[in-house]
């Protein structure tokens, strides 16, 4: 009776989770794949075949597209990485109650607001009559208006600040965990800074690091607006691509394929990191 | 047992009759062809109530194609795209001509639009408004461009924007030369249509600041005066005319491209009699001027632009004298499968250097 009942509750608390698996993401993949494995051959006559993956590895664009995704995508989670260390590490370790409580929400309030608005406020700060511009006139530093807008640059700058705050809250989470003692101990047995921050806080932080590196490379590989908005005529990025497929070009089947191999080369690309990285799945996410 | 179900037959029947009289329109439109006032005024003389969606042509298929034609019981395609993708996606129904007062129609677009739209021996569209796509120019700065191919001068490197789309390969065709509404049946010779105009417009990109994408983004690059020339639509220039004077719509000179936008019933539409209520409505002369002087674009309702206001008409006169009207290059109903071709060019220009 009572293993029964246990059960029951077993089931019930599975079920909001499973419902949320099932209908959410096996389902519209299931529909996807058998959409993408459906090859126009006339007006609304379909066969079964791989040939839009095919599309994929024969046309450079698409690849080509696919690897400038990648690699900005890894930028971005380097260059994210450099910045919300040292913040993270201010937070969690040389600030203590209030202050600390006041400058972790600072890097929260910036989230409050949509992404749309935030790319908003990048583009008046950054565009050729926007606040950047006109500063810099005004302190002479240029002569005349520069657009700062529509470049790799801008995208990179909009990616980072849009994905920061998911790299500083794990990391602040595991320095919060690291003794403060084990530091000092370092340094009375005569350590540098450098390398306590190499054997003993790094090695620490690593799950934090891993786990912040995942999710903001994944969040930049999967952005659609901040890319588009402020990079222009020069904003090539895989997920615009499926949704002018999707879109403008009525190619569901292309578009779909595409959904796929951003799945599969992206999680190829996250397993090859945890590989390099040495860490395991269930330890950076288990913590 | 046999009450219960007659009593609930008679509900469902007076249910489903409540419903006749009064319906919700849910409306996919394009902006400004929906203003609030005509909404207030068809809303206070028929039972009905209005919801608008606002979209572009290719939302509008994508959104009836993913719900296979649900979802919205009136849409506002262009007549161009609508025996493609009722070909293709059976996403439309048919018109019933006896539901409209087609006496409130300019005879001659009416019979344009039907042909345009005419898939199996079934009319799928009428017409609503219509407009051009040509150059909107800051005549004080760039009056050198008067054509398409003049966005690629040297002189104005920078501040040119146009968008990434099918209107950008067409436009640029006319003004090279070329004659890509000839060859839509023939997809050898659009293709090297097309492959003529990528090149051009690849070497044009350095010229580009931005491709645009939304109406209100290109006025804004226009109006801080960060674009200098562009290709958009007739009405955004006449806009930023009332604020500008020096920005204005021009013709090019290998034609504007004409374009009607139409009513159109999804196949799944639940509220066709609000529908059809709401064509004859916003058909009225009087509703129609409203709805050119919201929306800045004419109508084809019988004696529709006699209520629009005389700036306005200025406006129009002064973009297109009767030689410009007469070279106005109208869009014919795109063959299916063509979209794939531009598609597939416009992804190269988009990825070049």
């Amino acid at each position: 009776m009572v293993s029964d009942r246990s059960k029951l509750g077993f089931y019930l608390l599975l079920a909001p989770l499973l419902l949320w698996l099932v209908t959410l993401i096996i389902l519209p993949h299931i529909g996807l794949f058998i959409v993408s494995i459906s090859e126009k051959v006339g007006v609304r006559e379909y066969e079964i075949g791989l040939g839009n993956y095919a599309v994929f590895f024969n046309e450079p664009l698409y690849w080509r597209t696919f690897a400038r995704t990648a690699f900005m995508s890894i930028s971005t989670t380097v260059l994210t990485l450099l910045l919300g260390f040292p913040i993270a590490y201010y937070i969690a370790k040389l600030t203590r109650g209030r202050t600390k409580t006041t400058l972790f929400l600072m890097c929260l309030i910036p989230f409050w607001v949509s992404e749309l608005v935030r790319t908003f406020g990048w583009m008046i700060l950054l565009r050729e009559t926007g606040v950047l511009s006109s500063f810099l006139q005004y302190t002479g530093v240029i002569g005349g208006p520069v657009e700062f807008l529509y470049n790799d640059g801008a995208i990179m700058v909009g990616l980072v600040y849009t994905s920061i705050l998911f790299m500083i809250v794990p990391l602040v989470t595991t320095l919060d965990s690291l003794d403060d003692s084990l530091i000092e101990a370092g340094y009375d047995l005569g350590g540098s800074g450098w390398s306590i921050l190499r054997e003993i806080v790094i090695p620490h932080a690593m799950p934090g690091i891993v786990s912040g590196c995942i999710v903001v490379f994944m969040l930049s590989l999967g952005n659609y607006l901040t890319p588009i908005l402020l990079g222009g005529k020069d904003s090539l990025w895989f997920t615009g691509l499926i949704y002018t497929q999707f879109i403008t070009r009525f190619n569901w089947e292309l578009g779909s394929a595409f959904g796929f191999l951003l799945l599969g080369l992206s999680s190829t690309i996250v397993f090859f990191g945890l590989k390099l990285s040495r860490q395991s799945l269930s330890d950076t996410m288990g913590r | 047992m046999k009450f219960g179900l007659v009593s609930t037959t008679t509900l469902v029947v007076a249910l489903a009759a409540s419903s006749v009289s009064s319906e919700t329109l849910r409306l996919l439109t394009w902006g400004g062809y929906a203003p609030d006032d005509v909404i207030t005024m068809f809303e206070a003389e028929f039972d009905h109530s209005v919801e608008v969606t606002t979209s572009n042509n290719e939302e509008m298929i994508a959104k009836l194609r993913a719900t296979n034609g649900g979802g919205f019981d009136l849409a506002q395609p262009s007549q161009d795209r609508i025996a493609s993708a009722q070909e293709e996606f059976g996403i439309y129904k048919p018109i019933d001509m006896s539901r409209v007062d087609s006496a409130q129609f300019i005879p001659s677009m009416l019979g344009a639009t039907a042909t345009n739209t005419t898939f199996d021996g079934q009319v799928f569209g009428l017409p609503h408004v219509w407009g051009t796509s040509g150059l909107v120019v800051n005549t004080a700065k760039a009056s050198q461009v008067v054509d398409y191919i003049d966005l690629c001068d040297e002189s104005i490197a920078g501040n040119v924007s146009y968008r990434l789309k099918r209107p950008t390969l067409i436009g640029f065709a006319y003004a090279m030369g070329l004659e890509p509404f000839a060859a839509y049946s023939d997809l050898e010779a659009y293709q090297s249509i097309l492959d003529q105009v990528e090149e051009t417009l690849v070497a044009c990109k350095a010229n580009v600041k931005t491709y645009w994408d939304g109406g209100d983004e290109i006025k804004n690059l226009l109006r801080s005066g960060e674009v200098l020339a562009a290709m958009a639509w007739d009405t955004g220039g006449w806009q930023l005319n009332e604020d500008n004077a020096d920005i204005t719509f021009v013709a090019p000179a290998s034609g504007a491209l004409g374009w009607i936008d139409t009513f159109v019933l999804p196949s799944r539409g639940r509220a066709d009699t609000a529908a059809y209520d709401w064509i004859n409505f916003v058909m009225r002369p009087d509703v129609a001027a409203i709805i050119t002087n919201t929306a800045g674009n004419f109508t084809a309702a019988n004696g529709g632009d006699e209520g629009v206001n005389a700036d306005l008409k200025a406006r129009y006169q002064g973009s297109f004298d009767q030689a410009a009207i007469d070279n106005i290059k109208w869009y014919p109903p795109v063959p299916a499968g063509l979209e794939a071709l531009e598609g597939a060019t416009l992804d190269r220009i988009s990825a070049s250097n």
